[in-house]
């Protein structure tokens, strides 16, 4: 069936060469020369082996390829890796120092996750949205926007992670995990 | 029914039953809420799954899917592709190796392991869905793969398709069987006593086309070694099922095949049969002569793998004036595909849930030039409540009655259609304590009765109910010198906490702490049997193989540990505990597991075992059961849906551990959410193309849409289960749909028999 004799057609022509990049992540340089069509994701899993970010869906709809980027939630998939030269990049492998991070721990007590493929994107992205949450940042459930302080509410909490889809449907531990890993330093 | 399983039927309510499990009322482990033993992987990211692998000069495959559905191949035009970068092989009909047809499920086979489709594909010019992989290319990385998969042209000759359930439901047939059981069954005169019952309704109950959209796609990895033999990591739900049919499909012996898997990112039942892609990633690693990885994209999983049938399913209920059934019918039609052959078994759910004089059950396919249908969490019980329990709650309104009375003085004392004991149901206890904790009396009757602002309130219920399954197993034991146990078992892993409880189990049952205790799964090297993650099985079948593997180690313990040891003649029982092995009630006089071994000069013992049939499951009618409670606001603007509490009241027998099984239960439910307010994939009824093949555009639950769920269980044992245990994975999503669609009814005085109840059904 493939017919080798046909004449060719005008086709798109993919990028040609290889780009060099220099990468920080999780603490490390890491210089790479790759396709330049490489997402973010994809240079994690499959060129450096760091397969704790998942790819659940290629296109932002997920969320299981959460990762941190100078301490912001970012979806790798849809981050081009070229374009991230100097970047500071932290994945889930980055995320416990020595021993786990409250809320790693967190999510074991609660049992925020079943499967634990949405798992490292959970993580990394509850604790941007915490971040985001101390900078003061509303969202869309936020009552009042120009309250000097906002609650840290289960719908808070709810409408921020939203982006993190678990078909396991372990949302309750989760929740629950966010509150016990934050809720004390909310208070402060 | 066959005349044989009829006779096995008879025969088996004459067998003796088996002494009940004596772990059943010991209280160890078992019934603690132990964290998993993998969760410090999982949250690090460590835990590999399939596509994870680390494997030298791997190569990348891509599927390109057909894009009709019906028809033929005329030329596949891959000039371009062929000679785009990195591109290694483009493997069609022309060159793929020569696959067998792969079995279907057969429950009495499931040695032999299934497909969903028994199709080969890329054997012949046939194409049979939209969707169907027509090439599959092979190229460096995953870049080029992509992207040469891109230039590809097929040229088709298209024949009209049949792809609308709705236009073709009138030509469905009844089929041979359902799930082995007769695919119609009538008690009594059902029509004539439902036209003479003093209150009765009767409605058609419609559920979309559903996918499962685990987050971890399906992909496979597929490693040829110089002998021939394949190595292949799978995301699958049944590691010796898959092992069996690829050995089938490539012609090669079982043992030439390794199928490794230990962690799934999601299946419920989307990865418990053996898809093309897996086989087409063995082809095509085949002819390129190393080792290839095929991982889906989210596209390609709605284009090569099924989900849930739709279908269409009449309830009719007659009751007598003091509210006992008089007639239940339960009839419809789901579809399948040629080469699927699967009638999602709707009509069995009728058949065991309440008393009636008489009953009319039965259900019909239509075969649809569609991807194969599949098992999705509870197939059958899941749509089969929806409509049923949907039904009930329309007869208690139109009975003036509250529905949790109805469904009690309904409440059958043995199995209503087979006539044999109950094994261990307290539907009604659930109930009882469900009703009390959610506050049920305090409900008005009245719909349309409760507002807050622009919302209308209302609370629904409804009954769940899932089958117990369980299948022979085999596991093998080892104990050491070091006094630790492993238990090895090809069992599979996808969030239900399989090492967990299996750990906690082997701990009580050998009397050694949990850190002394390990688990190994996910590989089919292990000892052949068909453990399969699926039918909310798994834990009982291995429990029941552990077990008797624990008992045969036991006895050649006390046979290694030879006259000198107090063990030797013991006229009282011995029991595990403490490391080892010790005469009851006598303190320390016994032996432990360390102290026998050493003296024996043996490193350790290995035991292998495998469990007896299920003949308990004949024998008795054996299910989970359950009572889902919910609160849902709807906007009376917008039709906007939310549930605002849950509460379910579970009677799954003993709950081995809290903080997992809570986790499934939730899980079920969750899902049950989805399907009763957002899921549905949509198919073009023109051309049969799936129309919303990604997360964006199939809208499953987000955090937002999930109330806080609290669940409840009865916690009483079943003395014929191993551990006393009933399944809990695929209950949970069972009677939630009927929940919410009865609680919109009470709070809109609207009854939406169509899922999923969207804004635009409310408006």
């Amino acid at each position: 069936m493939p017919s080798p004799n046909q004449t060719p057609k005008a086709v798109p022509i993919p990028p040609a060469g290889s780009a060099l990049i220099l990468l920080k992540i999780n603490g490390v340089d890491r210089s790479l020369s790759i396709d330049p069509r490489t997402s973010l994701l994809d240079v994690l899993r499959e060129h450096l082996s760091l397969t704790g970010p998942k790819k659940g869906c290629n296109q932002g709809a997920c969320g299981a390829c959460t990762v941190l980027m100078d301490g912001q939630r970012v979806l790798s998939c849809l981050s081009l890796a070229v374009q991230l030269e100097g970047r500071e990049i932290t994945t889930i492998e980055g995320i416990a120092n020595g021993e786990l991070h409250p809320l790693q721990a967190a999510f074991i007590e609660h049992d925020g996750f079943q499967c634990g493929y949405c798992t490292p994107g959970q993580i990394c992205s509850a604790i941007g949205m915490f971040q985001e949450f101390q900078n003061g940042l509303p969202s869309a459930v936020t009552g009042d926007m120009a309250a000097a302080t906002i609650e840290f509410s289960d719908t808070e909490i709810k409408e921020r992670m939203s982006g993190n889809l678990c078909r396991c449907g372990a949302y309750v531990g989760i929740c629950e995990a966010i509150h016990s890993a934050f809720d004390r330093e909310v208070a402060k | 029914m066959s005349v044989l399983q009829k006779l096995m039927e008879t025969v088996v309510q004459f067998m003796p039953d088996k002494a009940p499990d004596p772990l059943i009322h010991k209280h160890g482990y078992l019934g603690t809420p132990v964290s998993r033993v993998d969760g410090q992987r999982k949250v690090k990211g460590e835990a590999r799954f399939t596509a994870e692998f680390e494997i030298e000069n791997l190569a990348y495959a891509v599927p390109v899917c057909s894009t009709i559905a019906k028809g033929r191949i005329i030329s596949i035009d891959a000039y371009d592709a062929e000679r785009s970068p990195g591109v290694i092989a483009i493997v069609t009909a022309e060159n793929a190796p020569k696959m067998k047809r792969p079995p279907l499920m057969d429950v009495r086979h499931m040695d032999k392991g299934f497909a969903a489709s028994d199709l080969a594909v890329l054997q012949d010019d046939k194409i049979s869905w939209d969707g169907q992989p027509v090439a599959v290319v092979v190229a460096e990385t995953l870049e080029q793969a992509e992207h040469a998969a891109s230039l590809v042209r097929v040229e088709y000759d298209e024949k009209a398709a049949r792809v609308s359930f709705e236009d073709l439901k009138a030509e469905a047939t009844v089929p041979s069987a359902v799930m082995g059981e007769d695919p119609e069954l009538e008690i009594g005169n059902a029509q004539k006593a439902f036209a003479a019952a003093a209150f009765k309704v009767d409605n058609l109950y419609r559920t979309p086309h559903y996918n499962h959209n685990a987050i971890e796609p399906h992909a496979a990895i597929a490693a040829w070694d110089e002998d021939g033999r394949l190595t292949v990591f799978d995301s699958t739900q049944f590691v010796n099922g898959c092992k069996h049919a690829l050995a089938g499909m490539f012609g090669l012996d079982g043992d030439d095949v390794r199928v490794i898997a230990p962690f799934v990112g999601g299946g419920f039942g989307g990865k418990a049969a053996l898809w093309n892609h897996t086989a087409l990633c063995a082809a095509a690693a085949k002819v390129a002569n190393r080792p290839v990885k095929m991982a889906l994209s989210r596209e390609d999983v709605f284009r090569l793998i099924g989900g849930r049938t739709p279908s269409e399913q009449r309830v009719a209920l007659g009751a007598d004036k003091e509210g006992k059934f008089a007639a239940i019918i339960h009839t419809g039609v789901t579809a399948t595909t040629t080469h699927a052959k699967f009638p999602e078994q709707f009509s069995l759910t009728p058949r065991h849930l309440y008393a009636s004089r008489t009953m009319s059950v039965g259900q019909k396919v239509v075969n649809l030039d569609t991807v194969a249908n599949t098992w999705m969490r509870a197939p059958g019980e899941s749509i089969g409540t929806f409509a049923l329990e949907s039904a009930i709650d329309e007869l208690a309104y139109a009975m003036k009655i509250d529905p949790v009375e109805l469904r009690r003085l309904n409440e059958p004392e043995r199995d209503p259609t087979k006539g044999t004991e109950f094994s261990s149901r307290h539907l009604v206890e659930a109930y009882r304590r469900g009703a009390e904790k959610f506050g049920w009396s305090g409900r008005p009757a009245e719909p349309c009765s409760q507002r807050d602002g622009k919302w209308l309130i209302g609370q629904g219920v409804a009954t769940a109910y899932y089958p117990v399954f369980r299948f022979p197993a085999a596991v093998r034991l080892r104990i050491a010198a070091d006094g630790s146990a492993l238990v090895q078992a090809a069992a599979n892993e996808m969030g239900m906490g399989t090492a967990t409880v299996q750990i906690q189990h082997a701990a009580d049952r050998l009397g050694l702490p949990l850190e002394m205790v390990s688990f190994r799964y996910g590989d089919s090297d292990l000892p052949d049997s068909p453990i399969i993650a699926g039918g909310s099985s798994q834990t009982g079948s291995i429990a029941a193989a552990v077990q008797v593997a624990v008992e045969k180690a036991h006895r050649e313990l006390v046979k290694l540990a030879g006259n000198g040891s107090p063990l030797a003649g013991a006229n009282v029982e011995i029991e595990a505990r403490d490391g080892g092995l010790f005469l009851s009630g006598e303190g320390n006089k016994g032996e432990t597991y360390a102290s026998i071994l050493k003296r024996a000069g043996r490193d350790f013992i290995e035991v292998e075992e495998t469990s007896g049939m299920p003949f308990e499951v004949m024998k008795y009618s054996m299910a989970s059961y359950g009572a889902q409670f919910c609160k849902a606001r709807v906007n009376r603007e917008s039709g906007e849906v939310r549930i605002s509490r849950w509460l379910g009241s579970f009677d799954c027998g003993r709950i081995l551990n809290p903080k997992t099984a809570v986790s499934q239960l939730r899980g079920g439910i969750v899902m049950g959410i989805g399907m009763a307010l957002a899921e549905e994939t949509l198919l073009d009824t023109r051309r049969g193309r799936i129309m919303n093949p990604s997360l964006a555009e199939y809208h499953v639950p987000v955090h937002l849409d999930v109330p806080h769920i609290e669940i409840i269980y009865n916690d009483i044992p079943d003395e014929h289960t191993p551990l006393g245990a009933h399944g809990v994975g695929e209950i949970g999503i069972t009677g939630a749909a009927a929940a919410i669609a009865n609680a919109i009814f009470h709070a809109t005085g609207k009854r939406i028999r169509d899922l999923p109840i969207t804004l635009g059904k409310l408006l």
